[in-house]
């Protein structure tokens, strides 16, 4: 019971029981509000020399103010609330965004100077100045990664498989406990792990492609575990029993029934694995190295990586810095195009392979 | 072939919990035998401990013995990968594969075991299933289709399809209408009669009228109090139990006086 339905002049405006009209703000109200708050904070920012964002700030909070204010005396307290906290999930989301588009914008700004055919079809072999490219890297990064989803992939499935088929008890528990710890892990110290063990095989001065993926594999197999597990566990019991009361063996059961059923969520927990791990710089520099030249050998030598390739053309310029500050950028860029298509097929991945209900 | 099966003072357990309690019971072949109760009282642990599906759960286990003509189906040597093929189950809710059609669904028993089949074949077997199901004629021009874009009843009506493509010796199922319309569940008791000259079907359900209506034994279980175990109060003739039980209790819960 409220107040208004007891007033007997407000109960011949608004007649039938509980549900009341309200009265609204005119559609365009907020934005009108919001507009004279940027004209208002635009004044206000001239003050103090004028600056662009300053009047964003000072727009956003008088708008909000008013329209609050103006929403609290028209439309009751509820809807005024209601208008607030929109303002301040959209400004959170608005701050959340500003730094990606900056990003973005920046990258391509300056990624784009390079970013053409030579930039594909070269190495920076005998390369001192401007021109050269990232071929060697670009195939380097194909490579290695590609080797680490290889060890990745199949250690991490299978472990996920065993925790949720298979796993209890003690060894259940540890392995998770392990696997949390791994994905904490810096990736300088998956680097340094790799180059430890391959300098205690080797010898001192090994630098391998195939270094570089172990140490990726460390940084990546938690990521796989974590993510397949989750995927897994989303695979509705019935269906094993289902499977078992046919008379199936539970390895036939997990391999025919709970895999296919997975097999979306799985193949994109995999791919997102992999981007995660397709632009780190650090293990690679300590376990990969660079060279200028192609090599595509991942078990022989040193090899070209995108991360730090970049990282060495922005530290270590040669005569024509420009040249090498535009290669750097033009590595990044294509760093996230990789990492964004990765996203696109993990997206395509978990459309296309979705149990199908179709009609 | 339908097969008899004997229970002697079985135990079923969840972990340290006793949920049914010193079962014994003759289970006859070509006949459908009903189990009814209230719920909880174990019913459904009672019928997964006949195929073995009960140790499937984490910690859950049997005490005492079940015998498939002469079989003891828990004896150390005997496969419950054997027995789970030879006694076959459908669920409470329908559960078809989702990632496979309605043909693949049917065949699953025998392609899941990878068993070879030659394209005529399987088309027979999965034909024969879907008319014993009584779903040949709603999906046969379908067949390609997902099986989960079927009806709540036609995806019960392929589970027992499913169930019966790998001619088990026995069906159990579990409140198999439960979630069906009145005419749904007349097509799965119809079905159910014509099933049971090949099969021995061991069906669990709410629904007196369904026991009263389709089968040739029932057993009554029950229990004294919660946390207490669950036992099989009674089991005789149909016919008997709704009209003139030998227990108390039965008569009780099958009048509605139950407490
Ligand atoms: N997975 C489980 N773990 C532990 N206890 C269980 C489990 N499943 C069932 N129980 C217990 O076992 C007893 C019997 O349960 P059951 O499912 O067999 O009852 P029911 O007779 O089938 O009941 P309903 O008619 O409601 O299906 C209950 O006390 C229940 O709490
Ligand atoms: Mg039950």
């Amino acid at each position: 019971m409220s107040l208004e339905t007891q007033s007997p002049v407000r109960a011949a405006e608004e007649p039938s029981g509980p549900i009341r009209h309200r009265r609204k703000l005119p559609r365009l109200a907020p934005l009108a509000l919001y507009a004279a708050g940027v004209a208002v904070g635009a004044l206000l920012s001239a003050l103090t020399g004028f600056s662009l964002a300053l009047t964003v700030f000072y727009g956003a909070v008088l708008g909000t103010l008013a329209v609050y204010a103006g929403s609290r005396a028209v439309e009751g307290r509820r809807k005024a609330t209601d208008r607030l906290v929109t303002a301040l999930v959209t400004t959170a989301f608005a701050v959340a965004m500003v730094p990606l588009v900056s990003l973005v914008y920046t990258v391509l700004d300056k990624g784009l100077a390079r970013f053409d055919g030579q930039f594909f079809t070269n190495s920076m072999f005998r390369v001192v100045g401007e021109g050269g490219g990232a071929y060697h890297a670009i195939l380097g990064t194909l490579i290695i990664t590609a080797l680490a989803a290889a060890i990745s992939v199949p250690i991490g499935l299978l472990t996920s498989i065993y925790l949720v088929e298979y796993g209890s008890g003690r060894l259940k528990k540890s392995i998770t406990f392990f696997v949390d710890v791994m994905t904490g892990i810096p990736s300088i110290v998956a680097g340094l792990f790799a180059f430890a063990l391959f300098t205690l095989i080797f010898g001192n001065g090994i630098r391998l492609g195939v270094m570089g993926a172990v140490a990726l594999s460390v940084l990546m197999i938690p990521v796989v575990v974590r993510s397949c597990e989750e995927v897994l566990k989303l695979v509705p019991n019935e269906l094993r029993e289902a499977s078992y009361a046919l008379g199936v063996p539970k390895w036939r059961t997990v391999v025919k029934v709970v895999l296919p059923t997975a097999i979306a969520g799985l193949g994109t927990g995999v791919t997102l694995a992999v981007a995660r791990v397709v632009g780190e710089t650090a293990p690679l520099l300590v376990t990969v190295g660079l060279i200028t030249g192609t090599n595509l050998n991942p078990f022989d030598g040193r090899m070209a990586t995108l991360p730090v390739f970049a990282y060495y053309q922005l530290t270590q310029p040669g005569v024509d810095a420009q040249a090498f500050l535009d290669r750097a950028w033009t590595a990044a860029l294509l760093l996230i195009i990789i990492v964004m298509a990765l996203n696109i097929v993990a997206r395509l991945i978990s459309r296309f392979f979705a149990p199908k209900t179709g009609h | 072939m339908a097969k008899r099966i004997e229970v002697s003072d079985l135990n079923i357990y969840y972990g340290n919990f006793l949920a049914v309690e010193g079962v014994n019971v003759a289970i006859e072949p070509r006949s459908i035998t009903a189990l009814i109760g209230p719920s909880g009282c174990g019913k459904s642990t009672f019928l997964r401990s006949l195929n073995r599906m009960h140790e499937v759960l984490p910690g859950a286990r049997v005490e005492g013995k079940v015998v498939m003509d002469g079989q003891d189906l828990y004896a150390a040597d005997t496969d419950p990968v054997d027995v789970r093929r030879s006694i076959g189950m459908v669920f409470q809710r329908p559960n078809p594969f989702p990632t496979m059609s309605i043909y693949d669904n049917v065949i699953a028993g025998n392609r899941l075991n990878s068993k070879r089949m030659k394209k005529a074949e399987a088309d027979e077997v999965v034909e024969k299933s879907l008319r014993g199901a009584n779903l040949w004629a709603e999906v046969k021009d379908r067949l390609d289709r997902p099986g989960s874009g079927l009806s709540g009843g036609q995806q019960q009506r392929l589970c027992i399809a499913r169930a019966i493509a790998v001619e088990p010796d026995v069906l159990l199922m579990d409140e198999p209408c439960s979630a069906l319309d009145p005419i749904s569940t007349l097509a799965i008791e119809d079905l159910m009669a014509e099933l049971k000259e090949r099969f021995t079907i061991v069906i669990v359900t709410h629904n007196m009228q369904q026991a009263a209506r389709v089968s040739e034994q029932t057993g009554f279980f029950n229990l004294n109090g919660v946390g207490q175990p669950g036992r099989l109060i009674e089991f005789n003739p149909t016919e008997k139990i709704f009209s003139n039980p030998d227990e108390k209790a039965t008569e009780d819960y099958i009048s509605g006086r139950f407490g």
